[in-house]
């Protein structure tokens, strides 16, 4: 059986956001890339399916920054076959129009399931995995923290709020977004990533057709204003525990 | 003629959502300005009742078996139906477990846009504005909502609960449900939270942690200062997902939603998954080394010192305090 | 050494075996005399399933699988006191440990703040996951201005490989200010790279990630290339022992000394700047891999004795005894997992001995220690009146700059 782990770069946040001149986008060229939180617990959840004898794991990225780290490291941590989307000119696009390229070459890798985070910060115009699947004209359930495989069949735990979940089945083939995998992702060590880098073959595929769906129109991208925010104590820690001392004592708390 | 704005009403275990009451808000807020209804979409089986305090003009309730728990096919079918029937201005979802499963698929489905991490709408201009909070609450979004229909998943944070609520709520219409064919996912079963430990949503004091614990064995000054403050320590999803505060601890959009009088927050960074859980609470405290940590935007006080170096100092400060008292 | 009797297939055990003794002088390790310092002296050695020793004797049984198991090793904080001791002086720190917790790394085995701190260092080139654009901006305001590499256009004397600590730690970044300006004062040409400088590597490789320290020297040694200097210069014992030590050994060779060896050379421009007395007990603690690691001593007792006022006094376990503050070797991202071990930190061991002799000032000068002592100063009892000064700060105290 093939899992199908979709991968997203996504903006890193622990770079400092500039946003273009315009004032409509984030600026490209202070812009760093990172492989997406939970794609890297959708991939986890897709490699203990496949220790624990699901089949094989493909896993597919567009072109962008660090791609090739991301998809080598993914390849060094079990996957079998590591595929880039090549022919874009954006390392940003919204997630309807990724998903219209990407179900494709999903399709013609003839997946029994497809992984993908639940979310990503940057999803403006919804998460990936619900366009994904409708485009794959498969079902789709987000959310998923537990998954085991049946015959011809997933069985998922879907999380709600409150520390609620409801268990469900769904036929394959399917899609999952990927709220956490069932145990955090594993750790690979660098010589392993530097191995694979030498030794495994990725593949680059173009986009079967480059349209590009109008994405939201953003007409002012900003920081949350500074006026908003809180009022920093300052002092060595002493001084800002007696400061905090007082404020408990205020609300009645001492 | 008067626009219409669909609001999907989320409701589990018999209580209907927060969410569900401030997207009624948000409608509410348009459509007081633009000639228009709010509908509220309530799905489900023998549950009208959840109906009874929904501020709408309207409250469609779709029964049928196949609708008594929440699954993706049957509410795409109803849903988008509906949508493609009436062809409102709006359809509200929530950014949640439900509404996003409706939301996307829809979007894709019906070819129509979809804006998410909607946080509030205004009107100007005769036109509707999205602000939406991305970026792990680094950035925010405005633009126009296309025409002439919109899907939209909205998260908490500009609207109360309350101004969805009424006691004179809208007109229940029982709706016609079309044909639910068999579906490729199937609900089995519920598996309730744990219980047996504190409830955090009722507690007035929590100190909460993130990421910026580092490691489970700090969490022992964190449980000092809860002991010393009368307070009880909930996490962060990361802290949780490690095994190291139970799940009955979580807060956040796939946690508890929390309402304390005091929130302190010690090294989490404000991700919004977290902070549309604590926007009810009276007063947020935030500690992070990050001066641009997005909590900062939500608290009232802050301090960009370590919190392990902060934590032991505030302990003693307050036993001190309270030794006087 | 146990054969595998069924397939003759070489077992772990064998493979392992092999590989240490293909270390530098690796093959010492069959010279083993099982006396048991090592273990006896290590400072966790009595947490440890297998301390060195018996990791030994492990690995002669063909046993090594059963030291595979345990997560113990990671209590090793790469302090050099075993390798020290060693009569048979088998490299045990740089060969046995670092070899045992490479394997455990492959297979895995890692605590999780070990896992951030070194995904951090390979995505942003520091293990706290700073944003490598800020590398430089602890130097902001210092005047005469800090000169970055990328922005002068000319050869310079020293180029001081600032390193992880001290350049984004906020108590440690005093330090480095400290020192910029005693360098200014000394007119000393010196430059540093900013954010084209990368983490030194060398807790990363004696926490088992070799790979990823020879990824940091090719992207360090690619910086260095960039530019002409003389000299490097380092407040950071680890990357002074890196560039001395490791480096070469990948073909990157640079003269290198610690900041305490280029001002101790300097003494006759600096005495005359020292006016101001610091009247003050200070003892000084030998960092690991300045003292023990690479024999400098006398350097940093000589700039603490030219400050008037001072009056230099010694913890029992002192020079080549020195007790590690247990950042080493991974250990400062090891803090939770040892805590929970071990319930004692090597810090506050540190803390008491100063506090025991009666010192005002535990002087320091590796860049791990400052946050690591004044933490330990917090939690043991009677040290709240011990202060932890990096040299340079004394140094700049004196100058009353």
């Amino acid at each position: 059986m093939n899992l199908i782990v979709a991968i997203k770069l996504v903006p890193d946040l622990v770079e400092e956001l500039k946003i273009n001149e315009e004032g409509n986008f984030l600026d490209l060229e202070s812009l760093r890339l990172r492989v997406n939180e939970f794609d890297e617990h959708a991939l986890e959840q897709a490699i203990l399916l496949k220790e624990r004898g699901a089949g094989r794991v493909i896993v597919i990225a567009l072109d962008g920054e660090g791609v090739e780290d991301a998809l080598f490291t993914a390849a060094a941590k079990g996957a079998d076959q590591v595929i880039k989307l090549t022919g874009n000119t954006m390392p940003l696009v919204s997630n309807h129009t990724l998903a219209r390229w990407l179900a494709p070459v999903i399709k013609s890798l003839q997946p029994s399931l497809v992984l993908t985070g639940v979310q990503a910060h940057n999803d403006l115009d919804g998460p990936l995995g619900p366009l994904l699947a409708e485009y794959l004209d498969l079902p789709y359930v987000g959310y998923v923290a537990k998954a085991t495989m049946k015959d011809g069949e997933v069985e998922i735990r879907k999380e709600y709020p409150g520390g609620l979940a409801a268990e469900m089945e769904i036929d394959l083939p399917a899609v999952l977004g990927i709220q956490a995998a069932e145990q955090p992702p594993r750790y690979i060590a660098f010589s392993r990533i530097r191995q694979a880098m030498k030794t495994v073959q990725l593949e680059e595929r173009q986009i079967p057709d480059p349209f590009i769906e109008e994405p939201i129109a953003i007409a002012r991208l900003f920081q949350p204003e500074i006026g908003e925010r809180a009022e920093i104590i300052s002092g060595d820690v002493d001084e800002i525990a007696a400061r905090l001392v007082d404020i408990f004592t205020d609300l009645d708390l001492l | 003629m008067k626009q219409e704005i669909f609001v999907l009403i989320e409701h589990l275990q018999g209580r209907v959502t927060d969410i569900s009451y401030l997207m009624l808000a948000a409608a509410r807020g348009i459509t007081e300005k633009l000639d228009g209804n709010v509908v509220a979409l309530l799905l489900g089986h023998n549950q009208r009742a959840l109906a009874n305090d929904l501020a709408a003009d309207r409250i469609l309730y779709f029964d049928h078996p196949d609708l008594a728990h929440f699954t993706p096919g049957a509410y795409q079918r109803v849903i988008g139906s509906l949508i493609e029937e009436n062809k409102p201005r709006l359809a509200l979802f929530g950014d949640t477990s439900i509404g996003v499963e409706v939301a996307g698929p829809l979007s894709a489905r019906l070819n129509l846009p979809l804006v998410s991490y909607c946080k509030s709408l205004q009107v100007e201009n005769n036109a509707i504005k999205f602000t939406s909070q991305i970026c792990g609450g680094k950035l925010m979004a405005e633009g126009e909502l296309p025409s002439p229909t919109a899907l939209v998943t909205m998260i908490p944070g500009a609207y109360k609960a309350e101004q969805g609520r009424s006691v004179t709520p809208g007109v229940v219409v029982q709706a016609s449900v079309p044909q639910l064919d068999k579906h490729p996912v199937r609900f089995l079963q519920y598996i309730e939270p744990e219980t047996g430990d504190v409830d955090i949503t009722k507690e007035a004091l929590l100190i909460s942690v993130g990421r910026g614990i580092q490691s489970q064995d700090n969490l022992e000054i964190i449980q000092e200062l809860a002991d010393a403050l009368g307070g009880v320590v909930c996490a962060s999803r990361p802290v949780v997902d490690q095994g190291w505060l139970p799940a009955t601890r979580l807060v956040g959009k796939s946690g508890k939603r929390v309402k304390p009088k005091v929130y302190l927050a010690l090294g989490i960074s404000g991700a919004t998954e977290h902070v549309e859980a604590i926007t009810d609470s009276e007063v947020i405290i935030a500690v992070n080394t990050d001066p641009l940590a997005p909590i900062f935007n939500l608290a009232k006080y802050g301090a960009t010192v370590d919190l392990l170096d902060l934590v032991p100092a505030l302990t003693e400060a307050v036993k001190q305090a309270t030794v006087k008292a | 050494m146990a054969v595998n009797p069924v397939t003759q297939r070489p077992t772990f055990n064998e493979i392992f075996y092999t590989s240490l003794q293909k270390l530098p002088d690796g093959e010492r390790v069959r010279a083993c005399l099982q006396c048991g310092t090592c273990s006896g002296v290590c400072p966790f050695g009595y947490l440890m399933d297998y301390p060195p020793s018996k990791m030994i004797a492990a690995l002669r049984a063909g046993m090594f699988d059963r030291v595979m198991k345990t997560d113990k090793v990671w209590m090793c904080v790469s302090c050099y006191a075993c390798t020290n001791s060693c009569p048979a002086q088998i490299p045990l720190t740089a060969g046995l440990m670092t070899r045992t917790k490479e394997e455990l790394l492959l297979a895995g085995n890692v605590p999780v703040e070990l896992q951030d701190a070194l995904e951090n260092t390979q995505r942003y080139g520091n293990p706290m996951g700073e944003s490598p654009r800020k590398r430089a901006a602890w130097a902001r305001g210092i005047e005469p201005s800090v000169k970055i590499m990328s922005q002068i256009n000319r050869p310079i004397d020293v180029l001081w490989f600032v390193g992880d600590y001290a350049s984004f730690h906020p108590r440690v970044q005093l330090s480095s200010r400290a020192l910029a300006r005693i360098f200014n004062l000394l007119g000393v040409d010196f430059g540093i790279l900013g954010h084209e400088e990368n983490s030194d590597g060398d807790s990363q490789r004696l926490a088992g990630e070799r790979g990823l320290f020879e990824l940091l020297v090719d992207k360090n040694s690619k910086a260095f290339q960039k530019y002409q200097f003389n000299q490097i210069v380092t407040a950071d014992p680890h990357a002074f022992n890196a560039l001395k030590n490791e480096y070469p050994k990948l073909g990157v060779n640079y003269p290198v000394q610690h900041y305490t060896q280029y001002l101790s050379a300097k003494l006759d421009l600096l005495r005359p700047l020292l006016r101001h007395e610091i009247k003050a007990r200070i003892t000084y603690h030998d960092p690991c891999y300045l003292g023990r690691a690479n024999g400098i001593y006398q350097p940093p007792r000589q700039l603490l004795q030219a400050i008037p006022g001072v009056e230099l006094v010694e913890m029992p376990h002192s020079a080549v005894n020195s007790l590690c503050c247990g950042g080493g070797g991974g250990g400062m991202w090891l803090e939770g997992y040892q805590w929970e071990q071990a319930h004692a930190r090597l810090s506050e061991w540190r803390v008491r001995e100063a506090v025991a002799i009666g010192a005002d000032i535990l002087a320091v000068a590796c860049t791990y220690e400052i946050p690591r002592f004044e933490d330990a100063v917090k939690m043991v009892q009677k040290a709240s009146r011990l202060v932890i000064r990096d040299i340079s700060e004394l140094l700049l105290e004196s100058i009353g700059e």
